[in-house]
């Protein structure tokens, strides 16, 4: 078998982009369209076939599914510790193929029809081919160095694209704010992959997860305030991994970054780069849970469950639409992170990796789904808010049944994809920690709630007054969403558990019925709840809003948590700390340089009359130093 | 070798020279006068060529021929020299040092 083709998986994108970027102006729009889809496509086709050859051909070995990898030396520091350049084949980079592959191919159709007639059509396009590249490279990348590289260039499109609109003031602000607040993230990724390097000798993933290697075997060699010291290296590479995935308390950049064109939010905001830190945690999951018995594996369930808990809340206020979807999005990644911070290891223990991957894969066709269908409202109606937009089903009848299956789909309702790899999580989180398995299924009810709320205020309720009849969006942008609807029901069948497991062998996964009842129910009752609030117009829900009274204004208002940045950033940072040192930098090392500088003026102008133009008086000064040269060797340097 | 003369007594007489050349070069006012001066130095150091190669290697006439070699090269020189001062007389009318003093700082 040669592995040798999928390098070009990331690289066509790469093309792509190179040949956009650099002919921007000169390729018509139109054309630039089909260079970005067939540039996917092509990409797309061969990470099917290696998916197929992968998964149904070679990739199974004594019923273990192998890890291959193609890799360069790029860089030495040791003998040991070098930089790889390479492609990493196993389970859940082929399954990262698959679903970058779908909703990017989906989102570049859907974007030709969204962004028709933009300014900037090309360069969108071009930004999305870098985007492609980048998440390609992440998925396959070898070792901890190659992923942070692409990890950055991942950061870098996200920030191009957020801020695509740059004339718009609050573009610009959210992509800078999404750009520093994950940049500060990976600080902590990179302090963590030097300790890595520095304790273990090695960044090769496959040495560092090998459970009989001395990466893994020596955590308690060298220990740190208490904890081992690769504990922290973990702790501070999911610090990186949290600020990607928008994990609290890194996640105040993914609801500004909703200011980006809406195929973007679906893209990277909700169905790719945001799961980067899921995948991060996933790829070193041997490593989370045999170092220290798992401590820092704890650490993300915890942040896991609480981020999916406190965004769940915050979505129920929100009235932007596309907010209500990045809180979604925040709280189904918590789901993600808690199911691996509960997961075992060996065969069915590892329930909790298998489900967190599953619930990756079916989570990015209906979360895609749900922003693209958004975005087709948001075409039509021009607003993002729930209150310009109500009884749409009737003028937009495929986006108002695609959004409702994806709706259901997130609400855990069989038999949409939802619902199956829900079920996988709340199994696992039932079995090893019964506070986040109670915490799970509250957030299902909420989940459910805020999802059919914004359905039935966007294509029920009442008709608002519309400039013009809102009409159904062009077969470019229903046709990506008829596909991940079809996606978002049937990919809860695949038998997941056979393919990606923890330890790579596979186990047979049945429902549990007692625990899918429980979960059926809970989402059954914050439909209806929705329902009741929402079907028709009334005052239910603002009455029910002023019962909670702070609670509901504290919620609304993202707990306040920008507000409690701002200040600690501009009132201590920029005054207590940073005002002093600019204090420093201007009154004492400017100064100094400045006065060298102007010291050196002064003088001169002092000096330089002896340059007087009169060639007589240089040939006196000549003879002068030649008299005192002369003077000195005769009476002074005799030995 | 010359009899009854030291070397000492001609060094005296060319040292005289030199900073009698070297005096002008420094005080006069005339171009032409500095370029007198300049070569009255380079006799000044012809001179000594000749009579150090004849007081310490009789038997070689290197320092003689080196003679020769600069009174070629001041030949030269003090052409290309009055060129320079032919044309500077065509831009300003006038060969005086003190008129030539706009290459300064």
């Amino acid at each position: 078998m040669n592995l040798n083709y999928t390098i070009l998986i990331p690289l066509i994108p790469l093309a792509v982009f190179l040949l956009l970027g650099i002919f921007n102006q000169k390729i018509k729009p139109a054309i630039s369209g089909y260079i970005g889809v067939f540039g996917l496509i092509a990409s797309g086709i061969l990470s099917f076939y290696t998916a197929y050859q992968y998964f149904f051909i070679y990739g199974k070995v004594d019923g273990v599914y192998q890890t291959f990898v193609e890799k360069t030396v790029w860089m030495n520091f040791t003998d040991t510790l070098h930089i790889d350049m390479g492609v990493l084949i196993d389970p859940i980079s082929v399954m990262m193929l698959i679903v970058v592959s779908i909703v990017s191919l989906m989102v570049h159709i859907y974007s030709r029809g969204y962004m028709k007639g933009d300014d900037g059509y090309t360069r969108f396009f071009a930004y999305l081919s870098l985007f492609s590249f980048s998440i390609y490279g992440l998925v396959l990348a070898t070792n901890l160095f190659q992923i942070y590289i692409f990890w950055e260039l991942v950061g870098v499109s996200s920030y191009l694209l957020i801020g695509y609109y740059y004339t718009k003031t609050s573009a610009v602000a959210a992509a800078k704010k999404a750009f520093i607040v994950t940049r500060f993230a990976d600080l902590g990724f990179l302090i963590g992959i030097l300790i890595i390097g520095y304790y273990t000798g090695t960044y090769d993933f496959e040495t560092l997860n090998n459970p009989e290697g001395s990466a893994i075997l020596n955590w308690a060699s060298t220990s740190f305030m208490g904890l081992s010291v690769i504990t922290w290296a973990l702790i501070l590479i999911f610090m990186g991994g949290a600020g990607k995935s928008a994990m609290f308390p890194l996640h105040i950049w993914l609801p500004d970054a909703m200011e980006g064109p809406t195929p973007v939010s679906a893209l990277i905001h909700a169905a790719t780069m945001v799961v980067a830190g899921v995948y991060l945690v996933a790829r070193l999951f041997p490593m989370y849970y045999f170092v220290e018995d798992g401590f820092a594996l704890n650490i993300v369930a915890y942040v896991g469950a609480f981020s999916s808990l406190f965004a769940a809340v915050i979505a129920i206020t929100q009235t932007d639409i596309k907010r209500v979807l990045a809180f979604s999005t925040m709280s189904q990644l918590g789901y993600m992170m808690l199911a691996l911070g509960v997961s075992g290891y060996d065969g069915h223990e590892g329930v909790g990796y298998m489900a967190s991957m599953f619930h990756l894969f079916t989570h990015a066709m209906f979360k895609a789904l749900l922003f693209l269908g958004a975005g087709s409202v948001i075409h039509a109606v021009h607003s993002n808010y729930l209150k310009d937009m109500g009884g749409l089903r009737k003028y937009m009848p495929i986006t108002n049944i695609t959004f409702l299956i994806a709706a259901l789909a997130i609400s855990g309702i069989p038999p949409f994809a939802g619902f199956f790899s829900k079920d996988e999580i709340l199994v696992a989180a039932f079995e090893h920690n019964k506070l986040i398995y109670y915490v799970s299924v509250f957030v299902a009810g909420l989940t459910a709630f805020y999802m059919f709320r914004i359905y039935f205020g966007i294509f029920w309720g009442k008709e608002r007054e519309y400039k013009h009849t809102p009409h159904e969006s062009p077969l470019s942008m229903t046709f990506p969403l008829m596909i991940l609807a079809l996606l978002s029901i049937s990919t809860g069948f695949i038998p997941f558990s056979e393919f990606v497991s923890a330890d790579k062998a596979g186990f047979e996964t049945h429902l549990d019925y007692p625990l899918a009842a429980i979960a059926i129910a809970v989402g059954l009752i914050g439909i209806i709840v929705a329902w009741i609030f929402y079907k028709k117009e009334n005052n239910l829900a603002d009455k029910f809003a002023n019962g909670f009274g702070f609670l509901y204004k504290w919620a609304s208002n993202k707990f306040y948590f920008d507000e409690i940045y701002m200040f600690v950033t501009k009132k201590i940072l920029f005054k207590r700390v940073a005002a002093p040192i600019a204090w420093f930098d201007k009154k004492v090392v400017d100064a100094t340089m400045e006065g060298i500088g102007n010291k050196t003026v002064v003088t001169s102008n002092k000096i330089k009359g002896i340059q007087s133009g009169k060639v007589q008086d240089y040939a006196l000064y000549f003879v002068s130093g030649v008299v005192v040269i002369a003077l000195v060797f005769i009476y002074l340097w005799t030995n | 070798m010359i009899a009854g003369i030291s070397i000492y007594e001609i060094l005296t007489v060319t040292s005289i020279l030199f900073f009698i050349g070297i005096y002008g070069f420094i005080t006069r006012k005339n171009l032409i006068s500095i370029l007198i001066s300049i070569e009255l130095i380079m006799n000044a150091s012809v001179v000594n060529f000749v009579i150090i190669n004849k007081y310490l290697y009789p038997d070689i006439l290197q320092g003689v021929l080196f003679s020769i070699f600069i009174i070629a090269v001041t030949a030269a020189e003090t052409a290309l020299a009055v060129a320079i001062i032919i044309n500077l007389y065509r831009q300003i009318s006038s060969v005086e040092v003190k008129d030539t003093e706009t290459m300064k700082y």
